[in-house]
């Protein structure tokens, strides 16, 4: 439960090109962690190589390391499958699973990791969903499609089946840029109640958002196309948005930028 | 004038298609009230003398719809298996090679494949099907059927050809459906902790359903109406009528045609072929329209 994040040189590479350089940096349990930065500056490419969903596509590999509660998830005969198992993760679009219903989707997670027993997979059900804030609004349509519901629940049910199996994180991407207003204030509401039992490391391009939900912040740039990506500095939140030390951060935040 | 000439192919094609239904219905005609017997609940076929035709589809029927669904019970879960390793499993170069062969294989003429059945395969089957039929053949479907077994003029043979024939329509299908499989859902997937066997269950099959059993029905299609091939593999008229086995033989509906067009020397004789030719016009037209709607259908959702 809620384990701690560090990472170290970490340095992304797709095929020749090498996406992210030289990020170090520590996410403690039991916080909320934004990554913020410009379109292409490698702060996804971060977050997807902390549960190695990077992987996913041809020729992605990765220097240095990135260790949960000390044990690194790049070591050798670490199963990515099994990684992926105890660090969730919530897409920048919702994506629930058309063909299965709301329970089905939040119970797939259990599902794949082999519970059969009914009873604990409805206890779960419900635990996830009102941890999800999303049980009074489909508790009596637990059968129907989870394609059937609005945007903004989607999205919480995607959460839901995130949290379902109890990873130690929670890695959101963009959890909220498909998302209107409303639905984006619940989501974020949500994300401080789950801050109780997880670790939640979030990348999100609304710097308010950044401001409003995490308790440290991590701005990533790039130094020019083709360039790779960077850390320039990660403080607590509050620092970061009213007094970073570093100049390009506040020319980021400032709107002098990008 | 887009419009108009759009509208223009397509009713073309509709009017076509109806044009030869009501050929087949008006040559059919005659010859149905003249028949002897029934014509859908027969399997007599005597049409020499126009004026006593006994002529029935049973038989036919049995042959054409047995060798059809045969081939694709075969092919079905091959297509499956390759259509799987080739969108999921093999590396991009190798997929492209191999779906590149995948796809040479339906471009080979049927009357290659009727020779290889019948010069090839069929005798090359002769001993496997000989083992079914003493040691299964209390299984109808491995019991004697209404031809020999050593000629290989058999249901069995012809359904193997024929599967191998509608093997490239349904594996391409269903490949391309697979490969459309959206990245999202597969990540989603594969963020829960999903073995990629477990994203295929999950996402790729749920998605990829629908176009696999309409590719499936295509070939189906393909199966019902293939004639030269099976004109080649199968042995003939018995006479005899069958036993509902695999080794069942004589004709399907449109080998029995091909096979008889030379002695169609009166209309009320050829009538009754072209009553045939009529069931497998609907048959086709069935199956292809439960294709067409299972997957309108599905991806409407």
């Amino acid at each position: 439960m809620a384990k701690r994040i560090d990472v170290k040189d970490l340095n992304i590479y797709y095929g020749k090109f090498h996406a992210v350089e030289n990020v170090t940096l520590s996410v403690p349990p039991r916080s909320v962690t934004a990554f913020i930065g410009p379109s292409g500056c490698g702060k996804s490419t971060v977050l997807r190589s902390l549960n190695r969903m990077h992987e996913v596509i041809p020729g992605a590999r990765v220097d240095g390391s990135v260790l949960l509660d000390g044990a690194d998830i790049y070591g050798a005969g670490v199963d990515p499958v099994e990684v992926r198992r105890t660090i969730g993760m919530v897409f920048q679009r919702p994506n629930p699973f058309p063909t299965m219903s709301i329970r089905d989707n939040v119970v797939a997670g259990l599902r794949l990791a082999g519970t059969k027993n009914r009873q604990q997979l409805d206890e779960v059900c419900e635990k996830s969903l009102r941890g999800a804030n999303l049980w009074e609004e489909v508790k009596d349509r637990l059968n129907k499609p989870g394609g059937g519901l609005s945007g903004g629940q989607q999205q919480r049910l995607c959460i839901a089946r995130a949290i379902a199996v109890q990873p130690d994180v929670l890695l959101m991407d963009e959890p909220c840029s498909a998302l209107d207003p409303i639905s984006t204030l619940a989501i974020e509401d949500l994300i401080t109640e789950l801050k109780q039992d997880f670790t939640i490391v979030i990348v999100t391009h609304n710097m308010q958002q950044a401001a409003r939900v995490s308790d440290q912040t991590a701005f990533f740039n790039l130094h020019g196309v083709g360039q790779p990506g960077r850390l320039v500095e990660i403080d607590e939140t509050s620092r970061i948005f009213s007094n970073p030390s570093q100049r390009a951060t506040e020319d980021y935040i400032s709107g002098r930028f990008g | 004038m887009f419009r108009s000439l759009a509208l223009g192919s397509g009713g073309f094609v509709v009017a076509l298609i109806a044009a030869i239904g009501i050929f087949l219905l008006l040559q059919a005609l005659p010859s149905l009230q003249a028949n002897q017997v029934s014509f859908l609940t027969s399997g007599e076929w005597t049409t020499g003398d126009p004026n006593n035709m006994r002529f029935g589809i049973l038989y036919l029927l049995w042959v054409t719809v047995a060798t059809a669904a045969f081939a694709l019970v075969l092919a079905m879960p091959i297509a499956l298996g390759i259509a799987l390793f080739l969108t999921q499993y093999a590396p991009r170069s190798l997929a492209r090679v191999f779906a590149y062969i995948i796809d040479l294989l339906a471009a080979v003429p049927s009357i290659i494949f009727g020779l290889w059945g019948l010069q090839v395969l069929g005798p090359a089957l002769v001993p496997t099907a000989e083992w079914l039929n003493s040691n299964l053949g209390w299984f109808p479907l491995f019991s004697d059927g209404n031809v020999s077994i050593r000629g290989g003029g058999t249901i069995f043979t012809a359904g193997i050809v024929l599967a191998v024939m509608i093997l490239p329509i349904i594996t391409a299908i269903t490949r391309e459906i697979f490969e459309r499989t959206p990245k999202d859902q597969i990540e989603g997937a594969l963020a829960l902790g999903a073995t990629r066997w477990e994203v295929i269950r999950t996402t790729v099959l749920p998605f990829g359903r629908a176009g696999y059993v309409s590719g499936s029905m295509l070939g189906l299609g393909r199966a019902l109406g293939e004639t030269v091939a099976l004109y080649l593999i199968l042995s003939g008229a018995s006479g005899r009528a069958p036993e509902l086995s695999l080794f069942d033989g004589d004709a399907t509906i449109a080998s029995k045609i091909a096979n008889d067009a030379a002695e169609f020397n009166n209309e009320i004789s050829a009538g009754a072929y072209i009553a045939a030719g009529l069931v497998l016009f609907v048959l086709t037209f069935v199956v292809n329209a439960l294709a067409r709607w299972i997957t309108t259908s599905r991806t409407g959702k």
